[in-house]
Formats: structure tokens, sequence, C-alpha cells
């Protein structure tokens, strides 16, 4: 248990940052006042924000042990614990998590009109769930979190969804937990390979034998690959996007979909070194699938949020690229570029959202040329649009740079292979913004159309703040994960040059 | 005061009977079956820490039996309130009706207790033959007569499985010279080479297998569950297998040395049960049909647990039936208060449910995902401990299979969940369901919860209940 950091003057704040929602939620269960439900999940959330603000200030960055940590026995005769910390990899995604939570209950303001205090509870739950399961060190924790996490999720789309919501939060629901069974296998076979013990650190970088590995990693790739979405696992995910309420989108966009790439770092690559090694390549091919096959998918959407959401597949697609490259380079970028896919696509739904309220439709023709009458919208847009498709001094343009860095560095193939999902990323975000500011002759009246009001200017803004201040200034973010990169690295190459040595050995 | 719970059982019994001598209102009726319901439950709890042995040792009272003595009584009461109105039943044979939940009770908690070939035999089929007669003593609104088509199945299907168990009996009395479970056991394990014993053993699992509805015993479940009245559903899907499962446990707990044909019976048993009962759940619109077959799903993964011949894994059968009890029970409270006549419920009479009564919705809900198996409730615990247990045994392969079918179960359940939060009401009416009704879906839904967050206590506490049979 070396691996773990107390913080003394921070005893319980992970602990206060997962439950706060929760027992909001649980006040909410008897409150049948629509106002004080808005406002009490605005508070709950924003107090949670605000709670965490001390993880970055306090957090060390000269280690790669977990910190703040909180350990307690949960069920003995399993050797089950409750315990929780955050390094490197995990602390951007949980800030990213608390800081866009009351954002989302802000997009929800007059969206949501029936059922609210329901609705607020369903998205406090969803933030108790997804904090836990980035913040998770025992294995069945994990477990429990994610597949917990269904249900809120499933709600959401499924009563304040669209048209075809029943569809889609079926497939939801069906496909990742179809995908996460043969994790738990993985879990419970892990655990009797270490002694009885599901403490995820422990877990890491033994030497399971290959047989094992592969199989392991295909588990962890199953669950994992889907929630991403990675290519061939992506069909739910416009499915899910474009029926859920835009709250919903923004929380399964900017924070559901980096369980995926999280669950990779975290896990498959300590877990499972030697099977990375083997499929490694495999999958770096299936994202650059993912990025062509995003691109060209998303150009040719008619629906705004379908639009988004294939760019979403590309630009996973470029996330799992930079985790499987394996080189600093590359994790980093990958980091960042979850955090930036949170803050820049999040945004984008949000603006989706705000458009689809006025005109109640989310087809591209119909939102065409409101640039003459919602000037601050349509600022708001380009700058997202831009950051999207990596426009330099844009947050995205830091973290693709890094990426194809480290692509070039691994393969130079690879990252010409990976060049033109970026041009059509241009294409696609370019495409759509021409159509909403200008449009053509063909345009709609859209002269009744009323400018953002104050409450989402106050959505909006912290999003292009972390644009501009990410795509500037990224050091201090890649100060907090550098050194549990560079660990994680070190680990996997230690443990490479092992395995080449001992094959070296048998060969000679 | 070990024999209390089933002397004030069979007080009741008498009182009803009395009862159902002369004319009394629906009302009283109810409120006298529920008054001793509870009388009942009481009992067992002040009988829970006696131990001994009755009846020349036929009978033994330890901490094991009492313990489910009181899980039984607490089902049985439970059932009692929420289906106290008895919509199904004709209002002249009610006195009659609760005579027979009594017998087939007292049964139940005799067969807990029983130690010897023909003592469990006599307890199986008193709680049997009660049962046959409730199923049919559904009133005939619908002028189908399926009751009746439900009763004589269920009777004949029983009798076969009876049939099986007495002539395996006669194999181990013939083998061992002995009725006593103790000493049938201990000669019946240094033979387990000689077919003849194997076939005598899974000739008396197969009567068990027909209460807790494993494959190749199933075939009456989906008739049966359609047929009875939606209380008499209710008891015969949870009370029973309780029993079931604790003379299950007593009965493989015994064996030892090479068991290994039995347990290969066993795993062929549980993932056939596992497959069939979830796939064939896939296509029902009857709600009740469709509990049943995911009833027999469940009574598979009960087996799992067991088979691994480890008193973890047998506490941990005996936590996930009591998970499964309780889950079933909220499920089925929300079906007897839809029902409004006592009609039976289609799927799609659950159409927009979180409209029309919104704690129905939320109980019906909670129970569905815990029976399928999703965090935090004690479903997920449950089957979470067992494929720990099968896994540590080293049964990979059923542990996958098991897995697999997790995925599939859950494609039925969340279609419920669909029809009663995503679809609207049309003209269906609104749902009132009494007080106490209501406060008994809370408390099942606070123990599903508690028990799935806080599992330690229940496995420690059934791991000590397993422990004394050993």
């Amino acid at each position: 248990m070396d691996q773990l950091l107390i913080n003394p003057d921070y005893p319980h704040i992970l602990s206060t940052l997962i439950f706060l929602p929760l027992a909001g939620a649980l006040l909410l269960l008897f409150i049948k006042n629509e106002d004080f439900a808005r406002y009490w999940a605005l508070g709950i959330t924003a107090l949670t924000a605000i709670l965490s603000i001390p993880l970055v200030m306090a957090f060390d960055t000269s280690t790669s042990k977990y910190q703040f940590v909180e350990q307690a026995s949960w069920v003995k005769s399993l050797n089950i614990q409750y315990v929780i910390g955050i390094d490197g990899i995990s602390i951007l995604l949980v800030m990213l998590t608390t800081l866009i939570m009351p954002l989302c209950v802000l997009a929800s303001w007059t969206y949501i009109k029936t059922r609210v205090p329901a609705f607020m509870i369903c998205l406090l739950v969803m933030e108790t769930a997804m904090l836990g399961v980035f913040m998770a060190l025992d294995f069945v924790l994990f477990y429990i979190l994610w597949e917990a996490m269904l249900i809120p999720m499933y709600l959401l789309i499924g009563i304040w969804g669209g048209p075809r919501k029943i569809y889609a939060s079926i497939k939801f629901f069906l496909y990742t937990l179809a995908g996460s069974v043969m994790l738990l296998v993985a879990i419970i076979w892990l655990y009797i390979y270490n002694g009885y013990s599901f403490f995820i650190p422990d877990m890491m970088w033994q030497n399971y034998d290959s047989t094992a590995q592969i199989l392991l990693f295909l588990a962890f790739f199953l669950a994992f690959a889907i929630k991403v979405p990675m290519f061939p696992f992506h069909t739910w995910l416009p499915a899910a996007h474009v029926e859920a309420p835009t709250a919903g989108s923004v929380i399964l966009a900017s924070v559901l979909l980096k369980m995926g790439t999280y669950g990779f770092l975290r896990f498959a690559i300590p877990i499972t070194p030697e099977a990375t090694m083997t499929l490694g390549p495999y999958i770096l091919w299936l994202s650059i699938a993912g990025i062509i096959y995003g691109g060209f998918t998303a150009l040719a959407q008619h629906d705004m949020k379908k639009l988004i959401a294939y760019s979403s597949v590309g630009h996973m697609g470029f996330v799992t690229l930079g985790i499987f490259v394996l080189n600093t380079a590359g994790v980093e970028g990958a980091i960042l570029q979850m955090l930036n896919h949170g803050i820049t696509t999040g945004a984008l739904f949000l603006c989706i959202g705000m458009i689809y309220e006025r005109t109640h439709s989310r087809e591209l023709s119909s939102a065409t040329g409101v640039g003459k009458y919602m000037p601050i919208y349509v600022t708001f847009l380009t700058f997202f649009a831009l950051s999207s498709f990596g426009f330099p001094a844009t947050n995205s343009f830091v973290g693709e740079f890094l990426i194809l860095a480290g692509t070039f560095e691994y393969s130079i193939p690879l990252a010409l292979a990976a060049i033109p999902g970026a041009v059509l990323a241009a294409a696609y975000m370019l495409r759509m913004l021409q159509k909403i500011v200008w449009g053509g002759t063909d345009n709609p009246d859209q002269s009744w159309l009323k400018d953002l009001n104050l409450r989402e200017i106050i959505t909006l803004s912290p999003f292009l703040f972390f644009v501009f201040w990410i795509g500037l200034g990224a050091q201090p973010f890649i100060d907090l994960i550098h050194v549990s990169v560079a660990n994680l690295l070190d680990n996997y190459h230690a443990f490479h040059g092992q395995a080449v040595a001992v094959t070296d050995l048998i060969l000679h | 005061m070990q024999f209390l719970p089933e002397l004030t059982l069979l007080g009741a019994g008498l009182i009803v009977f009395i009862i159902s001598l002369g004319k009394t209102s629906a009302d009283t009726t109810r409120n006298v079956a529920i008054g001793l319901g509870a009388a009942i439950f009481v009992a067992t709890l002040l009988s829970f820490c006696q131990t001994g042995k009755l009846f020349y040792d036929a009978y033994q009272v330890d901490l094991y039996s009492q313990v489910f003595k009181t899980l039984i009584a607490g089902a049985m009461l439970i059932v009692l309130i929420f289906g106290g109105n008895l919509k199904g039943i004709d209002n002249s044979v009610r006195p009659e009706y609760y005579l027979f939940l009594f017998m087939s009770v007292l049964g139940l908690m005799m067969l807990v207790s029983s130690v010897e070939l023909l003592s469990i035999f006599v307890a199986l089929e008193l709680s049997s033959f009660a049962v046959y007669i409730m199923v049919p003593m559904r009133d005939d609104s619908g002028n189908l007569k399926f009751q009746m088509e439900a009763g004589i199945k269920y009777l004949l299907f029983g009798v076969t499985a009876t049939g099986f168990m007495l002539f395996g009996m006669s194999y181990m009395y013939g083998l061992t010279g002995s009725t006593q479970l103790s000493v049938v056991i201990e000669k019946l394990s240094l033979m387990y080479s000689q077919p003849a014993a194997v076939i005598a053993m899974v000739m008396v699992l197969a009567g068990f297998f027909y209460k807790l509805a494993i494959f190749p015993f199933h075939f009456w479940v989906p008739d049966v569950y359609e047929g009875a009245s939606n209380e008499t559903t209710a008891f015969i899907a949870s009370v029973p297998k309780l029993a079931a499962v604790a003379l299950l446990i007593r009965l493989v707990s015994l064996i030892s040395g090479d068991g290994q044909v039995i347990v290969n019976i066993l795993m062929v048993c549980a993932v056939l049960s596992m497959f069939y009962g979830n796939l064939s759940a896939l296509v029902q619109k009857d709600i009740k049909r469709m509990l049943g077959f995911s009833g027999i799903a469940h009574a598979g993964f009960v087996l799992v647990g067991i088979l691994t011949f480890q008193v973890t894994g047998y506490a941990n059968a005996l936590y996930y039936i009591i998970g499964y009890v309780v889950m079933n029970l909220a499920c089925f409270l929300v079906i007897c208060t839809v029902s409004q006549k006592g009609e039976n419920v289609m799927i799609e009479d659950l159409s927009g449910l979180y409209k029309r009564s919104p704690l129905m919705a939320f109980s019906l809900a909670v129970g569905l995902f815990a029976l399928a198996g999703i965090p935090p409730f004690v479903g997920f615990m449950g089957k979470f401990m067992i494929l720990t247990s099968a896994l540590k045994e080293g049964y990979l392969l059923l542990v996958i299979l098991a897995a697999i079918n997790t995925a599939i179960a859950i494609f039925y359940y969340l279609s419920v969940v669909r029809i009663t939060f995503c679809s609207d009401p049309e003209d269906r009416v609104d749902i009132r369901s009494p007080l106490l009704t209501n406060a008994t879906s809370i408390f099942l839904l606070l123990v599903i919860v508690i028990m799935g967050v806080t599992p330690q206590r229940f496995v420690d506490f059934a791991s000590t209940a397993v422990q004394t049979i050993m």
C-alpha cells in the first residue's frame, strides 16, 4: 500500500465530493417544488465544484502516488475496501466533472419542464457515480459505480429524451452492460490471482502469463471500447446523443466517454502490459479507422446533434491513438485531449441545445442564417467550432499536436494516416458554422429569434475561458499529469525491456 | 418453545377454520389473517435461539432452521399484507384459502427442520398439497377455467417429482439401511463411485429441483404462475423457494469425497436453467410468466453457489435466495396493487405507471434492476459473491456462462422498466395503494438497498447459520 499518500490537510475531501451530490439527491426525493429543485441542484453542484478546487491547489505534482487517499474496510469477508484517491491521470477528469455539473444544471433550467425534481435527482446521482468511477482504487467499488451510473443515465434519456428516446436509451444501456459483464469475470479472476485483493495498484505490473493477459485485455477492451466508443462499437453513441436532453448529451460527451479511455490508461496498460504490446497496433489502426470514419460521417449529417456525435467518434479516435503510441507526448496529449474534448464538445452540445430550445428542431437547414439575429450566440459557437477542429490558440490544438507528435515518433505511416482526420474535422465544422452563421438564399425567417440571455451566457463563458486558457498556456495542466504519465511509461518500458530480454534469452 | 412457530401455525389454521364455518366480512378475515401472520412471525422470533432435537431425532431445531423459519414467516407476512385484499379469490372461500396457506407454510417450516427422509417427505407433501388446492381457488371471472389447468399441471408435475424423490429415498434406504440423513449421507459418501448412490442422490435432489424450479423440473412454472391468482403466485414464487434452498444446502453440504459426478450434474442443470429461463423470458407478454422464467434463471444462479461445496458458497447461496425473495416480493407487490380486480397483468398494462403511481413504478424499477443484478442493489452483490466463490473453485467456464446470462437477462427486465417509465398511460386508471402496502414497499426497497450496500453482516450471519449444520 506504499502507492498511497494521505493528505492530512484534507482528510475527507474526496468522500465529501462523492457523497455531497448523493445527499442532495436524497433530500430532493421529498421535494415537489420545481423552482426549489432547480436552485437546490445548482447549489449542491456549485458547492461540489468549489470544494473540488483545493484538490488542484494541494495536488503534489512531484509524485505519481495516489493522493488524498481515504481507506476503509467495506466487505471484510471478500476483502472489498472503500479506497479512493486521485493521481495525475484522474485529477483533470475529476475537475472536469465537478466543474461541468453546475453548468449542466443551468443548461436544463428552462429546457426541462416536466418532473424537474426527478431530473435533478438523476443529475446528482450521476455526479456521485462519475466522480466515484474516477476516484475508485478498489475494483469492486469501481465496477459498482460504473454500472450504477447506467440507471440515472438511462432515465435521463428515456424520460426526458427526444422522439426516439426509447430506442436510444435501451441501446445505450444494453451496449454498455453487455460490454462490461466480461469485465466482472476479469475482476474476479484478478482478485483470486492476487491473493484475494481487489486493490487496483497491487494488480498492476504483475507477471500474469501471456494467455491470461490477452484474455484480460480483451475483457477490458470490450468494456472500455464500447464506452469510448471505438470504431466498430460506436453505434449506440449517435442514437443516445441525439435523443438525450442537452444536459444528458453534455454529460455523455464530456464525462462518460472519458471513462473508456480512462479505463485503458488505468487498467488495460498497467495490468496487461504484455497484451498491450501485442494488441496495441490493432487498436491504433482501429483508432485511425474511427478518426476517418467519424469525420466522413459527420460531414454527411443534417442533424446538428448527430454531426457533433460523429465528430466525437473521430476525436476519441485521436485520444486512443495517443494512448496506444505509448510515448510521453502521445499519452500526455491524449489526457489533455480528453479534457479538451470534454470542454469543446460539451460546449457545442450546449450551443445546439440553445438553438433547439428556440426552434425546436435539430435540423441544420432550420437553423441557417441565425448570425444576423444572434450575434453573441454565433460568437460563442465560432470559437467552439474552431476549437473543435484544433485551430491554433485553442485547447484542442495543443492536444492534437501532442498526439500527432507522439504518433510521428512512433510510426510515420500511422501519423500520415491520421492527418486526413484533422482536415475532415475542419471541413465538417466549417460547413456547419457557415450554414448556421450565414446560410444561403433560402434561409428560413429567423428574425423572431432572441439572442442569448444572461443565464446562457454564464453557462457558456467558463467553457470559452478554458478553451483559451488551455490553448494559450497548457503548461499548468501538463504539469499536473506529467509525473504520473512518466511513471506509467517508465513502468511500461521497464516491463517491455524485461520481456525483450526474456525473449532474447530464449532465442539465443 | 422449540416447536412454538409450528404450534402457532397450527393454532392459526384452527382459528381460520372456525372462521370459515360461519360468515364473516372480507375485512375481518383479512385483518385476522394479517394478525395471525404477525403472531407467527413473532413466534419464530421468540424461538430464534432454540436448539434441540424432537420426535426421535427426526426433527432438528438449530440456528439454521430457525433462521429459515423466521424468513419464511416474514415473507408470508409480507405476502399477507400486500395480497390482503385477495382480489382474485372469491369472498366465500377466503377463510379456507388462508387455512391452506397456513398449512402450506407449516409444511415448509417443518421441512427446514427435518433431518430424516420420512419427515422430509411428509413435510414436503404437506406444503405441496395445500398449494395444489390454493391454485385452483382463484375465482373464475374470465370463465376460462385456466386456473384449473394450472392446478392440474402443478399437481401432476408435483406428483411426478415426488415419485422420483420417493424412488431415490428407497435407494438410499436400501444402500445405507437408515433413514436418518446424517447416517445416510455418511455411508453414501463412501460409495459415490457406484452409480446407484449417484442415482439415489440425484433423484432425491429432483424433489427440491421441482420446488425451486430448476431445469429439467421447471415445466410447471409458467402456466402455474399465469393460472394462479396474483397473490398465490407471489406466495409460490417466494416462500417455498426459501425452504427448498434450505433443504438443498442441508443435503448437499453433507456430500463429501468423490461427489464429482453430482457436481457435474448440478453444473449442467444450473447452466441450462439460466439459459432456458432467460431466453424464454425474453418473449413473454404476461409479467407473471416473465417473472416465472426469470425465477428459473435465478434458481440456476443459486445452484452455482451451492455446487461449490464450500461454506462460503452455501452462505452466498443463502444470501442470494433471501435477496431474490425480497426483490421478487417487491415486484409482486406492484403486480398485486396494479391488478384492479385480480386479473393478470400484461407488461403493457404497466404503461405510464410512473404517472399513475410513482411509488409503485419506483418499486418495480428497483425490484427489476435488482433482479437484473445492477449495483448497488442486493441482486448484484449476491451474483458477484456467487461468481467469486465459483471462480475460486476454478469453474471459469461456468462463471463466463453465468456472466453472459446477466447480459441476456437485462433486456427483458429493462423492457418492463421502459414501459413503466417511458410510455404514456393513455387512458389507464390511476393506481391507489393502501398505506400499509406503501409502507411495505418502502420497507422492501430499503432492504434491497441495505443488503446490497452493506452485505458484510448478512453474509457473516449466513455463514454462522450454515456452519451449524456442517
